[in-house]
């Protein structure tokens, strides 16, 4: 299959409700994640680098820090004058709901489905910290002669709203479930999805007259789709809770992880912000932490994941943590366990403490 | 074409000889510097922060990596409509073809290209200057003083004062007489290489320069000394931040070792006077647990698990554990393996220092002649193998021992 005529689609807000600190202000897709990145960055620099170079992000609301982070797509080299990124904010009008489901992002979408001239779609949640293979399941799909193809995994199922699987041998979908059961080893959905354009666009008609959940699609023409399920072994993170987001932050700091993640020849494409490098100062005490750019680490810092210009003064003690873009941490100050969302100032001599199950979630901007 | 008021033509063309090794494949401006930066981003980025949106950039020496660099200006904000970056190589010319013979003829052969926008002044910047100016206050300087030609001053230390071009200022802010790096200055006020003229004037002097078979076809030697003889009104601007040649391998460690003292004025963390750069998309730096990082600097995709103390490490440098990096500045890439030691050295990119070799020492260690220690330098791509030695001031060029054992 040739990737440029794979149109790439991204739901910039699924999945916000199981993340309210974090999406309250944002869109899941501009959740920071991993010091320097935003969560769409995964999906979108994986679909870049698998060829493909026309995206559609579909948006619901509270988009603006995603526009800000995409802008016209120039670090994804999606800047293009054929193809290229295109924002699709919900349309507005009778019977449109403002893009509350994905069904309904699509419907908003159609005409841009419609003016795309590739011939299949792969569409993709945000929530999902992988450098995904596309061009492996664009390959399988092809080969396999599916009609759907869903990217799959195995292991600890995310509890919300995510198709559950079995395969036959031959790696057709024969039951697709929603459950909320807690499974240790299940096959899960990890909301990748490749078919052809005209199906999309004859099952979005369908749903149009039914009524439609996000999955029904799927679910309802099990048996009358050829759906098959491709199982992947990569190193994949669904976020779906603040507990969730904080251990696959903190996993960052163990080397497979990353390995697996920033793989050089699959390079994740960030907005760049011109930071100048990190400054360490005289007698800073800073192991097993992940750092961005145009910080001043000057206390101490482990097993802690630190964002852009994040300053960390003489005598504090940060251990455990998630400090996002611009927090402040005064001299004397004690942070263990704490996640600080952005430009967040703890004022001198405070100690605040969460647990590493029960990480503590500054809002952004707080001064405590 | 629309007219710009004041266009920037940044001399980019010179080798840079003594830099030695680090400029043996590129020219001096595209040098890393700073952990993230080249020579280059720094007048580039003063040219987007003045307002100065069309640059002509003039190359000439190994310009393959610069061009590379500059590309179409995007990290700039310099790729405009309407003026932007542009890269102005020697070209060939009905009456034959020539290079670039000195630093007014590069201006000269690119008079048409300075007509296009039909400015009315003209910015001459160097390529290999660190700091931070703001030109539109030059300018404006240059404006209100009626110059013919405004040269950027700076108050040098005495003691350094005779390796500059001087002037001599009148009270007026006109400049009276030069003096080339004299051997007993009567000044300190020192040219920085940056230069604002009246471009009717220079299209002028340029055009009788070349006609002059004597002349040197420079600025500083030739142009200038013939507007100040004719008796044109030649400005010093005064300028009182941070600046620095990095001309030499001494003064390039130097300045990328300023970076890390506070009491420097070169802060780069200035969101109103950014630098910028084009960057490389890796991820984030990382500090193992047994690293030991101090008093340094160290950029994305850098993984540290040895000491690092007063040091700039570029992107994607490696330090394994055991590994010792002290006073000492890694390019791009540079992998620094277990138990070697690196002391007042530069490292070029994707160097590898391999177990246990040394590359340069710490003055009170050396044991020879204080005259025979220095920064030791290892070019790019380079393999310095298991246990070999690079001693102080040495400038390698090839791999260097324990090779394949």
């Amino acid at each position: 299959m040739r990737t440029n005529n794979v149109l790439g689609i991204l739901f910039s807000n699924s999945n916000d409700e199981t993340l309210p600190e974090l999406t309250r202000l944002r869109t899941m897709g501009s959740v920071p994640y991993g010091c320097r990145y935003r969560l769409i960055d995964f999906p979108l620099s994986s679909m870049v680098n698998a060829g493909i170079s026309k995206v559609g992000v579909i948006t619901k609301a509270n988009y603006r820090s995603l526009m800000d982070h995409l802008g016209m797509g120039k670090a994804w080299d999606l800047s293009r004058k054929r193809e290229g990124l295109i924002f699709l904010p919900p349309f507005v009008g009778a019977g449109t709901g403002g893009n509350q489901t994905r069904i309904e992002g699509l419907r908003s979408a159609a005409e841009f489905l419609a003016n795309s001239k590739e011939e299949f779609v792969v569409m993709s949640d945000c929530n999902i910290v992988c450098n995904f293979d596309y061009r492996a399941l664009l390959q399988k799909h092809a080969e396999s002669g599916a009609q759907i193809t869903i990217a799959c995994r195995r292991g600890p199922a995310p509890l919300y709203n995510t198709l559950r699987l079995q395969l036959d041998e031959s790696t057709r979908v024969t039951e697709a479930r929603l459950t909320a059961a807690a499974d240790s080893n299940a096959l899960y959905s990890l909301n990748i999805f490749v078919l052809r354009k005209s199906l999309l666009e004859s099952l979005l008609r369908e749903a149009n007259a039914q009524g439609a959940g996000d999955y029904e699609f799927i679910q309802r023409n099990v048996n009358s789709l050829r759906i098959f399920g491709a199982e992947t072994t990569e190193h994949a993170r669904v976020i779906d809770s603040l507990q969730n987001y904080y251990d696959a932050s903190l996993e960052l700091l163990q080397p497979d992880v990353r390995r697996a993640l920033f793989v050089p020849a699959r390079p994740v494409f960030a907005k760049s912000q011109d930071d100048m490098p990190t400054i360490y100062g005289l007698r800073s005490v800073v192991n097993n932490c992940l750092v961005a750019e145009g910080c001043q680490i000057k206390g101490e810092a482990r097993g802690s994941v630190i964002f852009r210009d994040v300053v960390i003064e003489k005598g504090a003690s940060v251990k455990n943590c998630v400090l996002m873009q611009g927090s402040y941490i005064s001299a004397g100050v004690t942070l263990e366990s704490v996640i600080a969302d952005k430009s967040v100032t703890i004022k001198p001599g405070k100690t605040l403490v969460g647990a590493r199950n029960f990480p503590l979630y500054l809002g952004k901007k707080i001064v405590v | 074409m629309q007219t710009q008021e004041c266009i920037a033509m940044l001399l980019a063309g010179g080798q840079g000889s003594r830099l030695g090794v680090l400029t043996r494949s590129i020219a001096k401006p595209a040098v890393p510097f700073g952990g993230k930066y080249r020579i280059i981003d720094f007048p580039l980025s003063n040219c987007t922060n003045s307002g100065i949106d069309t640059v002509g950039v003039l190359t000439q020496y190994q310009p393959l990596e610069l061009n590379d660099y500059i590309g179409s200006g995007q990290p700039w904000d310099l790729d405009r409509m309407n003026g932007g970056v542009h890269i102005l190589s020697p070209y060939q010319q009905m009456q034959g073809t020539e290079w670039y013979k000195g630093t007014a003829n590069a201006i000269y052969q690119n008079i048409h290209f300075i007509d296009r926008y039909n400015p009315e002044y003209v910015l001459i910047l160097s390529g290999d200057h660190i700091y931070k100016m703001d030109y539109s206050k030059m300018l404006d300087f240059h404006k209100k003083q009626q110059a013919a030609c405004t040269i950027a001053m700076l108050e040098v230390p005495w003691e350094e004062a005779s390796r500059f071009g001087l002037m001599l200022v009148n009270d007026d802010g006109s400049i009276a007489e030069f003096e080339e790096k004299p051997k007993n200055p009567r000044t300190n006020k020192a040219s920085m290489g940056v230069y604002v003229f009246d471009w009717k004037k220079l299209r002028a002097y340029l055009i009788a320069d070349e006609q002059n078979p004597k002349s040197s076809n420079d600025f500083g030697k030739d142009v200038i000394p013939a507007m100040h003889g004719a008796g044109e009104r030649l400005c010093a601007y005064a300028f009182d931040g941070y600046w620095k040649d990095v001309g030499t391998i001494d003064s390039l460690w130097e300045a990328n070792l300023d970076l890390l003292n506070p009491n420097v004025d070169i802060d780069l963390s200035d969101p109103d006077w950014r630098i910028y750069s084009r960057s490389i998309p890796v991820p984030p730096h990382y500090l193992s647990e047994g690293a030991r990082v101090q008093n340094s600097m160290v950029s994305a995709g850098c993984v540290v698990e040895g000491e690092v103390d007063f040091s700039i490490l570029f992107p994607t440098v490696t330090a394994e554990p055991g590994a010792v990096v002290r006073d000492s500045i890694l390019m791009p890439g540079v992998t620094v393996q277990r138990g070697a030691q690196v002391h007042y050295a530069i490292v070029a990119e994707n160097t590898v220092v391999a177990q246990d070799a040394r590359v340069g020492a710490r003055p009170e260690e050396f044991e020879g002649n204080q005259d025979a220690w220095g920064v030791a330098v290892v070019g790019a791509g380079l393999r310095v193998g298991p246990g070999a030695v690079v001693p102080p001031q040495a400038m390698i060029e090839n791999d260097v021992g324990g090779a394949l054992q």
